[in-house]
């Protein structure tokens, strides 16, 4: 593929990066001083506790809640679990058991050796990352030395139906037209769930819940067709919400390809506190850059609820911050499917042009990134035929100008989930489009005074205003204004601030430090042994 | 008046149908597909597209022509009836027919994280070149966005004693629209709210059908504009409380 060139100026480039760089640094100190609900769960599971009560309550959420009641949750869920293990001579997963069933009181057990606990601490937490780096080297070694990376732009399709087994059949059956990554929709609201349910489910709305056993389901499945046609197919869930770092876990440990993980979208757009998503992403991006989970972020909101073309300048902000987070955390540039989509209004005269624009712009922004392109649904009215020729027209944008994950655009969008053959139109009107353009781009130059150029300046300007603003009175408070997507959150308001809990000095979580070490990230986080 | 559908001549019956079946593309799948059209009523079914799915599915595209015709006679459709006006004439209507703001909440009920509908028609922006309600100098518009439970919406209704009620749902999927539609009905009911204000409810499979069938006054479907809307409620609050 040779896409088309815009030459963006390279100092507003750098202006943009400098700025997104310091507002995300100001966030730090936030990051470092606290902890979530959602982080502790997560060391809980990466030392093998699964499993939930009667009441479908998970191990995890239990421990870490009779750990918030005893008011000791700053100290680190592990430090009491390893304890409990060490004093009882027993299994992380038993003692969760006992927490769960029999009201073992973890504060209770005196705090023994420290040797033994930190001894029992390398163990579990190296057999956990022996795990994810053995499941992250597979992955690598099937999809770029046994098998080779399919060409981009990737055909990436959903499969929604809210049954796992049904999904299989699905997901096989669009691997098998050609799709290069499955999708397996949410169940709707999850995103506000503060825990993952547990096990295979069979019903769900609008998507299917994104438990760690419909993970290994449809990783297992996909690895079947994978092997048919001898190519690797990518399986991917989201991450975003109240859950974020125990998603990225789960999906780490099941072989998961790529996680919607934003940095904003639980806070401006299922209200979710800023404090807590801001604190959860970070560890959440830890583990998928150690893993080497492609990031997906959700630019595309933006412009389901506000207009394309005026907000298209939020879109860049966005991807800009989102870059910055990741970059903390640790993550190489191929890895960020930054977001952004085909939502102007096809009404508009001349809308290709911007859009062709705003698509240029975020290929040059983020030459390294794995963008994630989204296909047209606010437009989409039901008449499946001009549906059909709006994602010819976003095929063809995408192709021209070089997109990396083309989340291919289904003619029943505001309909119904997709039907089996809605997917099977949708790979083959990429390929036919894919095919057809593939050289185009490099038969054409833009001119420095084009609209296409002229347009997306503008919006690289408009962003750094934003930018700056959000700079000098910090992102939250520039949350709190309503400048990003028109919606205004508050720092005390949203769900999931009462899982957010400032550390204790001697707080401890020895993943952070693992993750750290292994990312050559330097930075002040406490990390410490036990002491 | 006896209709058919229409081809390419007058009562010709011709329609397009396209689908997926659980077969190997193949002589057989096609044969089955020609047969499955030919069984709902169809005469000279034929199967102009098989393209194979993969694994054990076909998809065929299929031309058929019916014999089956409608007499439109025979039909009553449920339409919603009022007047519409632009957002001025709301305006003015309403302050001199009411004389005070009408309080209007907005939500996404339950499970359904989806807010486009609603913010289409509250939201200052609005739809298709039409200013949402926000915008309006005569109403007073509480959003309170995705995934509201019932009760809470009840509670703010009350709270700020609103005029109507604009509930959106989206998802559908297994008819969970249906059903947090009763819940919230079965709650107004209960609260003693439902004949204190107009209930009003909108979405992209909701017909107007559908809303009465629930007991709302209302339903607006696809492509429904704000002053729509707001024509409605306006109307209809006049219609109220002159028959209090």
């Amino acid at each position: 593929m040779e896409k088309l060139k815009l030459r963006l100026k390279s100092e507003p480039v750098h202006q943009a990066k400098e700025i997104s760089k310091e507002i995300v640094e100001d966030l730090m100190g936030l990051i470092r001083e606290n902890t979530t609900t959602s982080i502790e769960r997560t060391v809980l599971r990466f030392f093998g506790i699964t499993g939930a009560d009667i009441d479908d309550t998970p191990y995890v959420n239990i421990i870490v809640k009779h750990l918030m009641k005893k008011g000791v949750l700053e100290m680190g869920a592990s430090l009491y679990v390893l304890n409990a293990c060490v004093y009882h001579d027993k299994e992380p997963e038993e003692i969760a058991k006992m927490v769960a069933e029999e009201n073992l009181d973890l504060t209770e057990i005196p705090m023994g050796d420290y040797d033994k606990i930190n001894a029992l601490s390398q163990k579990l937490t190296q057999a956990a990352m022996d795990h994810i780096t053995k499941i992250k080297d597979e992955r690598d070694q099937l999809l770029y030395k046994t098998w080779s990376d399919p060409p981009r732009p990737y055909k990436y399709v959903i499969v929604a139906t809210g049954n796992i087994h049904e999904d299989v059949v699905q997901a096989q059956t669009a691997a098998r037209q050609g799709a290069d990554i499955i999708a397996v929709i949410r169940s709707t609201a999850q995103s506000l769930l503060d825990y993952v349910p547990e096990g295979a489910t069979t019903e769900g709305f609008g998507g299917t819940y994104a438990t760690q056993e419909n993970f290994r389901i449809m990783r297992k499945a996909l690895d079947v067709v994978g092997k048919e046609q001898n190519r690797y197919i990518r399986l991917v869930n989201y991450a975003s919400g109240l859950c974020m770092p125990e998603i990225a876990m789960m999906g780490a440990w099941e072989g998961l390809d790529f996680l919607l993980n934003d940095s904003m979208y639980g806070i401006l757009f299922r209200d979710i506190n800023m404090k807590r998503t801001i604190i959860d992403q970070y560890f959440s991006r830890l583990i998928c850059a150690a893993s080497h989970i492609t990031i997906n972020t959700g630019e595309d909101n933006y412009l389901t609820t506000s207009d394309a073309i005026e907000k298209a300048y939020a879109v860049t902000a966005s991807q800009l911050i989102n870059e910055a987070f990741a970059l903390k955390a640790g993550m190489e540039p191929k890895y960020m499917g930054l977001g952004h989509a085909f939502e102007i209004n096809p009404d508009i005269k001349d809308g290709l042009s911007y859009e062709i624009a705003h698509a240029l712009l975020t290929r040059e922004l983020f030459p390294e990134a794995t963008l994630k392109y989204m296909p047209p649904t606010k437009h989409m009215t039901g008449d499946i035929f001009k549906g059909y020729a709006m994602n010819t027209m976003f095929n063809f944008v995408s192709v021209l100008t070089g997109q990396d994950i083309q989340l291919l655009g289904m003619l029943t969008e505001a309909i119904h989930t997709p039907f089996m053959q809605d997917r099977y139109l949708a790979v083959k009107n990429a390929d036919y489009i894919f095919n057809n353009a593939f050289s185009l781009g490099k038969e054409f130059s833009i001119d420095d005074d084009s609209f296409i150029s002229q347009r997306a300046h503008k919006v690289l300007e408009q962003a750094i205003e934003l930018l700056e603003h959000t700079r000098e009175v910090g992102l939250m408070q520039s949350i709190e204004e309503a400048n990003f997507a028109d919606i205004k959150r508050t720092q005390t308001g949203g769900k999931g601030l009462d899982g957010v809990v400032k550390k204790s000095p001697k707080y401890y979580n020895p993943f952070e430090g693992v993750f750290r070490r292994l990312l050559n990230i330097d930075s002040q986080v406490f990390e410490g042994g036990v002491r | 008046m006896m209709i058919y559908p229409y081809g390419d001549t007058t009562n010709d019956g011709a329609m397009q149908l396209s689908f997926t079946l659980p077969l190997k593309a193949g002589a057989l799948a096609k044969e089955a597909a020609k047969r499955l059209v030919k069984k709902m009523g169809f005469e000279k079914a034929e199967v102009v597209s098989m393209q194979d799915l993969g694994g054990d599915f076909s998809f065929f595209v299929v031309y058929g022509h019916t014999t089956t015709g409608i007499n439109t006679d025979d039909i009553q459709v449920v339409e919603a009836k009022f007047d519409h006006m632009d957002r001025v004439q709301v305006d003015e209507y309403i302050e001199e027919q009411i004389g005070r703001k009408l309080v209007v909440v907005g939500a996404t009920i339950e499970s359904d994280a989806h807010t486009v509908g609603l913010d289409a028609i509250l939201n200052m922006k609005g739809y298709h070149g039409d200013y949402g309600l926000e915008r309006y100098k005569n109403f007073e518009v509480y959003n309170m966005g995705s995934q509201v439970l019932c009760e809470d919406l009840i509670k703010k209704c009350k709270e700020v004693k609103a005029d109507a009620i604009l509930v959106s749902q989206i998802v559908t999927q297994k008819n969970i629209h249906v059903k947090n539609l009763s819940k919230l009905m079965d709650l107004m009911e209960a609260e003693g709210l439902r004949h204190q204000l107009i209930a009003a409810v909108g979405g992209p499979r909701i017909s107007h059908e559908l809303a009465l069938e629930l007991g709302y006054d209302i339903g607006f479907g696809p492509g429904t504009i704000p002053s729509q809307v707001a024509s409605y409620i306006a109307t209809t609050e006049k219609e109220r409380l002159e028959n209090e």
